[in-house]
């Protein structure tokens, strides 16, 4: 009998491990329940955090676009007669109206990053039999590379650019048989040409990336397409990712532009993220009521199958509320236990499934993600869960009448 | 004598109290009780002797009558205080289900000190022991309770109803499921506690050997006490 502990932490201890096989096979029912959750939960981080990591290094949180341009009435102001009607123009770039004064502005705000603007559209990269069409991207590269980490998918050369220099996917460079230091002829549809050199070489994981991206400076890139002091579009990232879309809404009702954020844009795997975790939370529900009844059940049998000693403590001095105080904490033992136990099982499953679900191409599917809170939390809870079991068999069992369990 | 520990004033215990099977167990019971007195109570089955002593022991409450300890009237005290007042006052020894199957001896008998205190020490294990080789037992105290005989586990039981040094001891059978030799030891075992420390002993026994060397016999037939009445062989 240890000094330390208190009256009551003695005897629960006691009867649990005096009915230890009770006791084994109650923990392990609340651990495999545990365990599945903390798989679960941990899985479904890990896999949200890889989501959001792909999305998010790769995309700006907000892009801000010129508004289509929709057929309207063109009005003259003095003699409110119409004109021709304006058909919308296909594939061509659009510059944002004002968009010097909008960057300033986006840049002022403090829920606001990094504002980086771009000029896109298609040309035509040359070097000699070979053309291929790609997709000609003039960047700022210091605010450009905040956003879009370019210099992660160097596979040669340098991230860097000068007026002269592009940045092509290898797969481009592979069909054009460049290699970094060769020089390319680019020339747009609008009649813009220049002949660039290759400074670097760009892997991005994704095929039609690879095989149609060309990064030059911005100023290329409006003289190439053709427009000079334009620009198509305005990347922003964000303080606050799950405020995009309030931020992109605000974005587009001050100013005459679209703005697209990653929510809305993502807004299928999003829902799929958000289906997945209310579908976690009733599982959870449901594993905590079972969790719940399991020990319930054993603690109203141990109830049952103690109510002599239960008399026998009464008779000697014992007061309802340690006889009571004994059954909530065999019940808050057990919850934890389990949720030990549990944690431990999640924990193995997740270094296995780690290790053999893979993609496609080898690389993990998830993130290995083992967050301290979730045990903390699960811990808490799976403890609480086993007091709050543990009620009803306690007030059972403080109650017990001594003369009946000690005549019976 | 002087004051007696121990008065019943006019007891009577009645089960389902106004239904059709209403039965008064114990029936205008008037007892008193004094310090060193070593008594027995005898009677036939379901003459209501069991009753009587919960009542003694707080374990139970009268449905009509009064019950005095030291004086103080029980009658108005909540369960928490009976608790209290039964844990320090009383000590039970039962005749079945003697003792706490997941605790050893030694733990057993500090079972009554620790649920008082709250925290186990050096000077309860002390304390324990020490009752344990009162009742011949020392060698015996790290044994597991159920692993014991009978006689051996009637002797812890009645080392932990010693334990917190109890003005009254109450015994309900105490020899009842043992063998002559283990009961004769068992009751020569009290009769020395009584004699050494003067605890009041009221013990239920049905054994007329045993009940002859008490200072005193009460006899309950049919819910009361028989005055004078010569003990019944039953
Ligand atoms: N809860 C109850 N409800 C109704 N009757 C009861 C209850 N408890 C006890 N009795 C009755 O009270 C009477 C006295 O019981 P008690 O146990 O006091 O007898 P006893 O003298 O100890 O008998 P024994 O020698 O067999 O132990 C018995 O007839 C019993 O059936
Ligand atoms: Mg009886």
């Amino acid at each position: 009998m240890k000094y330390g502990l208190p009256f009551e932490w003695i005897v629960a201890v006691r009867f649990l491990y005096e009915g230890r096989l009770q006791t084994l096979f109650i923990i392990g029912g609340i651990a495999i329940g545990v365990g599945v959750i903390v798989f679960m939960s941990a899985m479904l981080a890990g896999l949200e955090a890889n989501f959001l990591k792909r999305v998010l290094t790769t995309q700006p949180h907000i892009q801000v676009v010129a508004m289509d341009q929709v057929a309207r009435p063109l009005r003259d102001p003095r003699q409110q007669t119409e004109d021709a009607i304006i058909q919308k123009p296909t594939q061509r770039v659009v510059s944002i109206d004002q968009w010097q004064s909008i960057l300033q502005q986006l840049r002022a705000q403090p829920d606001i990053v990094t504002v980086s603007p771009t000029v896109a559209g298609s040309a035509f990269a040359i070097r000699g039999e070979a053309s291929r069409s790609v997709t000609l991207t003039g960047i700022e590269p210091q605010t450009y590379f905040q956003i879009v980490k370019i210099p992660d998918y160097l596979v040669a050369g340098e991230a860097r650019l000068a007026s002269d220099m592009v940045m092509i996917g290898f797969e481009l460079a592979n069909d054009l048989g460049a290699k970094v230091g060769d020089k390319i002829n680019v020339s747009s549809a609008s009649g813009g040409r220049q002949v660039l050199t290759v400074s670097a070489l760009l892997d991005f994981g994704n095929k039609g990336a690879n095989q149609r991206s060309a990064f030059v400076t911005l100023r290329s890139a409006q003289s190439l397409l053709g427009m000079i002091g334009g620009v198509t579009t305005l990347d922003v990232t964000v303080q606050d990712i799950y405020a995009a879309e309030i931020i992109a809404q605000h974005i587009a009702s001050a100013n005459q532009v679209v703005a697209d954020s990653w929510i809305k844009t993502n807004a299928q795997f999003f829902t799929a993220v958000q289906a997945q975790k209310s579908t976690n939370t009733l599982i959870r529900l449901f594993v905590g009521l079972s969790v719940a009844f399991g020990i319930a059940a054993v603690l109203v049998v141990s109830v049952i199958q103690r109510s002599k000693e239960v008399g026998i403590l009464r008779a000697m001095g014992t007061t309802r509320g340690q006889i009571m105080r004994v059954f909530l904490l065999q019940g808050g033992l057990l919850g934890f236990a389990g949720s030990v136990g549990g944690a431990l099982l999640g924990a193995i499953a997740l270094y296995y499934w780690h290790a053999l679900a893979r993609q496609a191409d080898g690389s993990e599917l998830f993130p290995l993600i083992l967050e301290q809170q979730l045990f903390v939390y699960t811990a808490v809870l799976a403890t609480l869960t086993g007091l709050l079991a543990a009620t009803a068999p306690a007030v059972r069992a403080a109650k017990l009448d001594p003369v009946v369990a000690i005549r019976g | 004598m002087g004051e007696p520990i121990l008065q019943l004033e006019n007891i009577c215990k009645i089960y389902n109290q106004g239904e059709p099977s209403e039965v008064a167990v114990l029936r205008e019971i008037n007892l008193s009780f004094y310090k060193g007195e070593f008594v027995a109570i005898m009677g036939p089955s379901g003459s209501g002797k069991s009753t009587l002593l919960n009542i003694i022991g707080l374990l139970d409450r009268p449905t009509t009558g009064r019950l005095f300890i030291h004086g103080q009237d029980t009658q108005s005290l909540d369960d928490h205080a009976l608790t209290q007042l039964r844990g320090h006052s009383i000590g039970f020894v039962f005749q079945y289900h003697y003792l706490i199957s997941a605790f050893t001896a030694l733990e057993n008998v500090m079972m009554p000190l620790l649920a008082d205190q709250g925290f186990p020490d050096a000077a309860m294990k002390a304390r324990a022991r020490f009752l344990l080789a009162q009742v011949g037992l020392e060698k015996w105290m790290d044994q597991l309770a159920t692993k014991m005989s009978g006689g051996q586990q009637q002797r812890v039981s009645l080392a932990r109803a010693l334990a917190m040094n109890p003005d009254i001891l109450l015994a309900d059978e105490p020899t009842g499921n043992l063998d002559t030799q283990s009961a004769d030891a068992v009751f020569a075992l009290m009769r020395r506690i009584n004699q050494q420390n003067g605890t009041c002993f009221i013990i239920v026994t049905h054994n007329h050997d045993l009940a002859a060397l008490c200072d005193r016999i009460i006899t309950v037939v049919d819910g009361q006490i028989q005055t004078g009445a010569p003990v019944s062989r039953t």
